[in-house]
């Protein structure tokens, strides 16, 4: 597993061993994650996995039951004027007034932050194809997407926290909503907080990834690093073996014509190391995509569970 | 500058970039002297992080792919062609690796690997007769 940032000590997010639970159910568990300044950084998990609620964390909406919660080195709970004021939120169900027309929705939302931009906000309205005087009830839903987008970017956050923001929308929205991410990040080196089950989406954009499952932390880190240490293995021995042997790191076992492949996670040379001393030899390796390595690591997290 | 990526079979983004830029300009695709997109342009015609175009940019520039001239752009290097015609078999070693590869699995010998190439080479050559294959061969 690789360490949480400690390298990074500018960090935007900057969540300590956060549980919470509802009722029986431990919705967060033992949670510590770091955001630094001017990354993309993926969150992604099954539904239920505790994506939601470690954002609502990071908003102030909840207060952690056990740990600490800081965004911009401030208590989001404690003091949600210093922290909502720098950051945009979109989510999956945006709650926009529907009885507002387009341009009411930006009047009012621009009079809570001195740092809104109107032009910034035209052009978005104009990109997007948003008529100024259309009720919000009556929008489409990713046009009510696209609205929520322009006021949560129209203040230039300095933080953008996108929960679920594109499901259930159609490809072209989605493509919105990624490229404002991108263009948010190539402006001025913003921080985008993401979650998101579409791992390709998430692939694309994201420097740092991490993975949680039934409220845990799987593994956090920059996605490179992540894609580096996970690979899918052809091992071969001498003479075939009717089953594979027990090596560290491997996730998962795969009978593949007379050989066996891996799902490891690891460095590789020690994994090629531990093959040959068993008497194997790794005859073909490659990248896994994050997909893949959600699956495989997902995966081995319910056999420990069913063993234990 | 035409890229295509996947995210289905694991390769790193920039990696894709880079390959298909050292692909475009092995392939006479790019010329010497032609301007890559800034890096912005092309994260956002891509829709992938900025900092991904910008890794690529710099993988190719340190190949010698690409020079980056201060502030006016990233350009297809003038030393180009040497290095096309070593990065158009490289392209294809790694195609015959995983043939190779393949065919050690299915138990066929490189002899009838090596035949099997050449057999589906002239049945080529009889259904295709493209002025570009002749003239490459």
């Amino acid at each position: 597993m690789i360490a949480p940032y400690d390298e990074f000590n500018d960090d935007v997010i900057d969540i300590r061993n956060v549980t919470r639970r509802f009722g029986t159910k431990r919705a967060l568990d033992e949670v510590t994650l770091a955001v630094p300044r001017g990354v993309v950084f993926g969150l992604v998990g099954a539904n239920g996995a505790g994506k939601t609620t470690l954002i609502r964390h990071v908003l102030g909406l909840l207060k952690a039951q056990a740990g600490t919660v800081r965004v911009f080195g401030r208590d989001p709970v404690l003091d949600p004027v210093g922290v909502l004021s720098r950051l945009g939120y979109l989510a999956e169900e945006n709650d926009l007034p529907g009885w507002m027309r387009v341009d009411e929705l930006i009047r009012y939302t621009r009079a809570f932050y001195p740092g809104w931009d109107d032009r910034y906000a035209e052009k978005l309205l104009e990109s997007f194809g948003l008529a100024p005087a259309a009720k919000v009830k009556n929008l489409s839903k990713g046009q009510r997407a696209r609205a929520g987008l322009v006021v949560a970017l129209a203040y230039r956050p300095e933080l953008l926290v996108l929960d679920e923001p594109s499901s259930g929308l159609d490809p072209i929205v989605r493509r919105d909503i990624l490229g404002a991410i991108v263009r948010t990040i190539a402006d001025e080196g913003r921080t985008v907080l993401f979650s998101s089950h579409l791992l390709d989406e998430v692939e694309r954009v994201s420097d740092c990834v991490a993975m949680l499952d039934r409220g845990r932390v799987v593994f956090a880190g920059e996605l490179d690093q992540i894609k580096q240490s996970h690979h899918r293995l052809t091992v071969r021995f001498d003479g075939g073996r009717p089953s594979p042997p027990d090596l560290n790191g491997v996730l998962r076992w795969e009978p593949h014509g007379g050989d066996w492949m891996a799902t490891a996670q690891g460095p590789l040379d020690e994994f090629q190391f531990a093959v040959a001393a068993v008497g194997g030899e790794v005859v073909e390796r490659r990248s896994l995509s994050l997909d893949e390595i959600f699956l495989a690591q997902v995966g081995t997290a319910y056999v420990e569970q069913q063993e234990s | 500058m035409q890229i295509h990526l996947s995210t289905s079979d694991g390769v790193p983004i920039y990696l894709q970039i880079v390959n298909q830029v050292k692909y475009l300009v092995a392939s006479g695709k790019l010329q010497a002297g032609e301007e890559l997109p800034p890096i912005r342009t092309l994260a956002e015609r891509l829709l992938i992080n900025p900092n991904t175009v910008a890794r690529a940019y710099r993988e190719l520039e340190l190949a010698g792919v690409v020079t980056k001239r201060r502030t006016a752009g990233t350009y297809v290097s003038a030393a180009g062609s040497p290095l096309a015609r070593r990065e158009r078999l490289k392209i294809l070693a790694d195609r015959v690796d995983a043939l190779l590869a393949e065919a050690r699995q299915m138990n066929v010998d490189t002899e009838t690997l090596v035949d099997l190439v050449r057999q589906r080479d002239e049945a080529l050559d009889a259904t295709t007769r493209s002025p570009v294959t002749r003239k490459e061969r």
